[in-house]
């Protein structure tokens, strides 16, 4: 038949597709480590080959979906975990995880650095990592060529001079903004928060789906050129501008507002999943999370902060990424109890 | 004589000659259903019902579950029969397009309609964006000549991108099966005095009944699953079935809820299914594989050929050229002056993407990334072909055992992602991680539609014309070889087409398995989107270009296969 050679080839590319990556063995087997992680989880690979040496180990990280999908896949799998130590469960589900009863409890000596601020499990099952700001970013360029001014409070988003500005995430489906309608509900309370998101939806508020939609597809200062200058997104996205911008750029096209609780503080953990059957190599993948040199790659690798206060932050950090004086803040408990309920108050008062 | 007119008889000496052939009917029939069902077993059925078990639970049906429960149902049929009718209306003649006639590019346009369906929903809706956003192309166009700017609505651009990633289902499918047509019968029916239009409705469109009705229910399924398109380009205001299933699994962990949905919809599935089963059992038609293409001869026929060229071109070729005119240029390549966009021609978005400027272990070079897409690909065929090919035999010649089979052989495409990829969760747990399991996962999609293209063309071959052979003295294998095989050929392209670019487009794949190595294109470009940042965008972009590349010139690989045009017997 004529296709003979052709199939072939493509059995001959399968075949070598399985075979061709298997990297020959060193000294006797490394010990495998595995560690769940959401999609946006990175790191540097000199980093991991360090830890792999000094500890005869091979890490296979399991990416596991957003940050929801990566823990239900964790709780569903609870009686034969997929993975050694899970990272990424943040402060919005940090009670799902513990309630689950996910972590054995871990008081890494690496703690002893890491402010108390962020210890948001007294227990140890959940250790900090990392921590970044929900904030709304603004186009610079949109409000000096409109003379306008940049709003200062979430009170000022109503106003009409910014009707159909601003492009938020429906916290249903995106983290993001969740985090963002808990920064209104820490701020207006339970009485309030509601009437304020009528008053945006009055002010022509667009809800997308997710973060991707919302900075590509809606942000005008994106590469999509959409049609709002303001975008719920993270302090460190003008940063990040920066450093991805193509020609390089001096300063930065966007910044974040800072008003008072116009941020919420996201802070992400990691944990040792129970019934592990690494526990000493998992012990020493936490205390590498913990340590210097792996939050001093969190910045560049993930656009957020290190929990680590002597970690030093990259240039472009300081200079571009803005860090708000106060953040909305709420308890995980808090979180954990109304959750679901404020989402679905949320969809009612919005999305209808 | 039309043979169509005898088909009872061939029916009836069909079933006599099977009986009598087969020492043991029973016996080749499990043979033939061994590896298929196993498939099915191992990797749909017994995950699936493990996590739809929580349907059972009593918290499933609850007063507060039954309004969202009837809003989604109601939603999704809406707007699948919508848009399922949409792609009919631009589809069928497409295929007819395809399937009679003959002009300059057509190879190259035909393989464009299928690029959208393997596109990750995210590009498609960037690519839409950047043509029909508030700032996008057609509205920079026409603010120039100072007319109002058009904006379609979130519920139209669900419409359109269905239309844009379906069309080439109905165009395969109806147009496979229209150009294996036996042209004697509308010749007969011609010289009989018939016009051209009662040709259409009497001869033609009832023999093509099955492909069509097949398309349909395809594209229809396709249409009530949808997903991403929705989420993407409506927001979650509009929940169909299985977005409020992805809500419910895995944003609120309600699990009876979603299992109660995802039993409706596969419930629906098999409904559609068995319905179309009923349908298209009765209609096996004798089909002879001749060459009915020609260049458009009459003023009618010229004016058709371009009207549907000009509004493929730019129904297809205009949200997909903006993806690598977009990796090309950059929009904004002086910030300050915002009154006009600036455009300035870069190739630093496809240089930087062999760069991994971050030394993250994430990284993936686009060769590598290539590579992995490809070698999925080139399994999923081989895996699906393997596999559908027997259960499309033994579907073709239905006994009471294939009646109850048949509509279950659907079932995948009716299953919520999300749900099946908790159930491998449950089932699987440390196995999921094997990239060997990424082929299977692709094949469970592709395999419906692999079977549903060789269905129909097996079943249709003309047994007469291989009595007649073996009459004559032609060996089995001179038989096959002369007879089935021409037929097949043309089938088996199309269904190695339809698992090819299934597999290359990943469809929820990512729900389904967790894979720590061997990164695909559609990998990368979400992982590209998932940053600020417009070397991010313009890599993305690039990666997209990258994806359609490989994909236009597979399918005109996969199309070089075709038989030449075949001379009569």
């Amino acid at each position: 038949m004529k296709n003979t050679p052709l199939l072939l080839t493509l059995f001959c590319l399968l075949l070598s597709a399985c075979t061709s990556q298997a990297t020959p063995a060193q000294s006797p087997a490394p010990q495998p480590l595995t560690v769940m992680t959401h999609d946006s989880f990175s790191v540097s690979e000199e980093v991991v080959a360090a830890f792999e040496t000094a500890n005869n180990a091979k890490v296979t990280f399991l990416q596991s979906g957003d940050a929801g999908s990566m823990l239900n896949k964790a709780i569903l799998s609870k009686n034969a975990p997929l993975a050694d130590v899970l990272f990424g469960v943040d402060n919005t589900f940090l009670s799902r995880a513990l309630e689950a009863d996910l972590f054995e409890p871990y008081a890494s000596p690496a703690l002893a650095n890491i402010p108390a601020a962020f210890q948001l499990d007294p227990s140890n099952r959940a250790l900090p990592v990392d921590y970044g700001d929900v904030c709304i970013n603004y186009d610079k360029a949109y409000f000096v060529e409109n003379a306008l001014a940049v709003p200062q409070s979430l009170e000022d988003l109503t106003k009409p001079e910014y009707a159909g500005l601003l492009v938020v995430e429906n916290p249903a489906t995106s983290s993001t903004g969740l985090a963002f309608l808990l920064a209104t509900v820490a701020h207006f309370g339970e009485d309030g928060y509601l009437d304020y998101w009528r008053a945006l939806k009055a002010n022509g508020v667009v809800v997308v789906d997710g973060w991707e939609t919302a900075y590509y597809t809606n942000f005008s200062a994106s590469s999509g050129r959409g049609p709002q200058p303001m975008v719920v997104s993270y302090g460190t996205s003008p940063a990040a501008e920066v450093i991805f911008a193509d020609p390089p750029v001096d300063d930065a096209p966007t910044a974040s507002l800072l008003g008072p609780d116009t941020c919420f503080r996201q802070i992400e953990f990691v944990g040792i999943l129970k019934g592990t059957q690494n526990r000493a190599l998992a012990e020493k993948f936490v205390d590498l999370m913990l340590g210097k040199p792996f939050q001093e790659d969190v910045p560049l690798q993930m656009f957020v902060y290190p929990v680590h206060p002597n970690a030093a932050l990259p240039e472009a950090f300081v200079k571009y990424a803005q860090a708000p004086a106060q953040t909305a803040s709420l308890s995980p408990e808090e979180i954990a109890f109304n959750r679901d309920r404020w989402i679905q108050e949320w969809t009612d008062a919005v999305m209808k | 004589m039309p043979h169509a007119l005898n088909h009872r008889d061939t029916e009836t000496q069909r079933k006599n000659r099977f009986s009598v052939l087969s020492v043991s009917p029973w016996l080749k029939r499990i043979a033939l259903w061994v590896l298929p069902l196993a498939f099915l077993a191992v990797f749909f059925f017994f995950p699936l019902s493990r996590i739809l078990a929580f349907t059972l639970s009593p918290e499933a049906i609850t007063a507060k579950n039954l309004p969202i429960t009837a809003s989604a149902l109601l939603f999704t049929f809406y707007q699948a029969f919508l848009s399922t009718l949409l792609t009919l209306l631009l589809g069928f003649p497409s295929a007819v397009l395809f399937a009679r006639f003959d002009f300059r590019g057509k190879s190259l346009l035909r393989a464009l309609t299928a690029v959208p369906f393997m596109l990750p929903t995210v590009v498609v809706a960037a690519a839409f964006n950047s043509l029909l956003g508030q700032r996008g192309l057609l509205n920079t166009l026409i603010t120039n000549y100072q007319l109002p700017t058009f904006t379609p609505s979130p519920f139209t651009l669900i419409l359109l991108a269905h239309v844009f990633y379906n069309t080439t289902i109905v165009i395969r499918i109806a147009g496979t099966a229209l150009s294996s047509l036996d042209p004697q019968l509308e010749q007969t029916a011609r010289s009989l005095g018939a016009d051209s239009l009662r040709v259409w409705t009497n001869v033609t469109l009832p023999l093509l009944r099955p492909s069509l009705l097949a398309a349909s229910l395809l594209v229809f399924l396709f249409d009530f699953t949808s997903f991403g398109v929705i989420l993407l380009l409506g927001g979650s205001q509009f929940a169909t079935l299985e977005v409020e299933i992805y809500l419910q699994a895995v944003k609120f962990l309600n699990l009876p809820l979603a299992a109660l949905l995802s039993t409706l919809q596969l419930l629906c599935t098999l409904i559609f299914s068995t319905l179309y089963s009923y349908l298209v059992t009765r209609n096996s038609y004798p089909l002879a594989p001749r060459s009915t293409q020609h260049p458009p001869r009459t003023f009618q026929q010229k004016l058709f050929v371009s009207t549907f060229c000009l509004l493929l071109s730019a129904f297809f070729l205009a949200p997909l050229a903006s993806l690598p005119a977009r990796s090309l240029f950059r929009l904004e390549a002086d910030r300050g002056q915002r009154a006009q966009i600036q455009y300035g021609f870069t190739a630093d978005y496809y240089t930087e993407l062999f760069i991994n400027r971050r030394g993250s272990i994430f990284y993936v070079p686009p060769i590598r990334a290539a590579f992995n897409s490809l070698a999925y690909a080139s399994a999923t065929v081989i895996l699906s072909l393997l596999l559908g090919f027997p259960a499309a035999f033994a579907l073709a010649k239905p006994t009471r055992l294939e009646k109850i089979l048949d509509p279950l052989i659907m079932l995948p495409l009716g299953s919520s992602a999300v749900m099946l990829g908790l159930g491998f969760i449950i089932t699987y747990g440390k196995w999921l991680t094997s990239p060997l399991l990424v082929p299977f996962a692709h094949t469970l999609v592709a395999l419906p539609f692999v079977i549903r293209t060789l269905q129909p063309a097996i079943a249709s071959i003309p047994d007469h014309l291989r009595q007649a052979a073996s009459s004559l003295g032609a060996s089995p294998l001179e038989v096959w070889k002369h007879i089935d095989l021409p037929i097949l050929r043309r089938a088996a392209l199309t269904a190695a087409t339809f698992s090819f670019t299934v597999s290359l487009g990943e469809f929820g794949a990512t729900l389904l398995i967790a894979r720590p190595e061997y990164p695909t294109i559609p990998v990368a470009i979400e992982r590209f989107l998932s940053q600020p940042g417009g070397l991010n965008y313009g890599q993305a972009m690039a990666m997209a270009t990258l994806l359609m590349l490989i994909t236009t010139a597979s399918i005109l690989l996969i199309e070089k296969f075709r038989p030449p045009s075949a001379g009569d017997f």
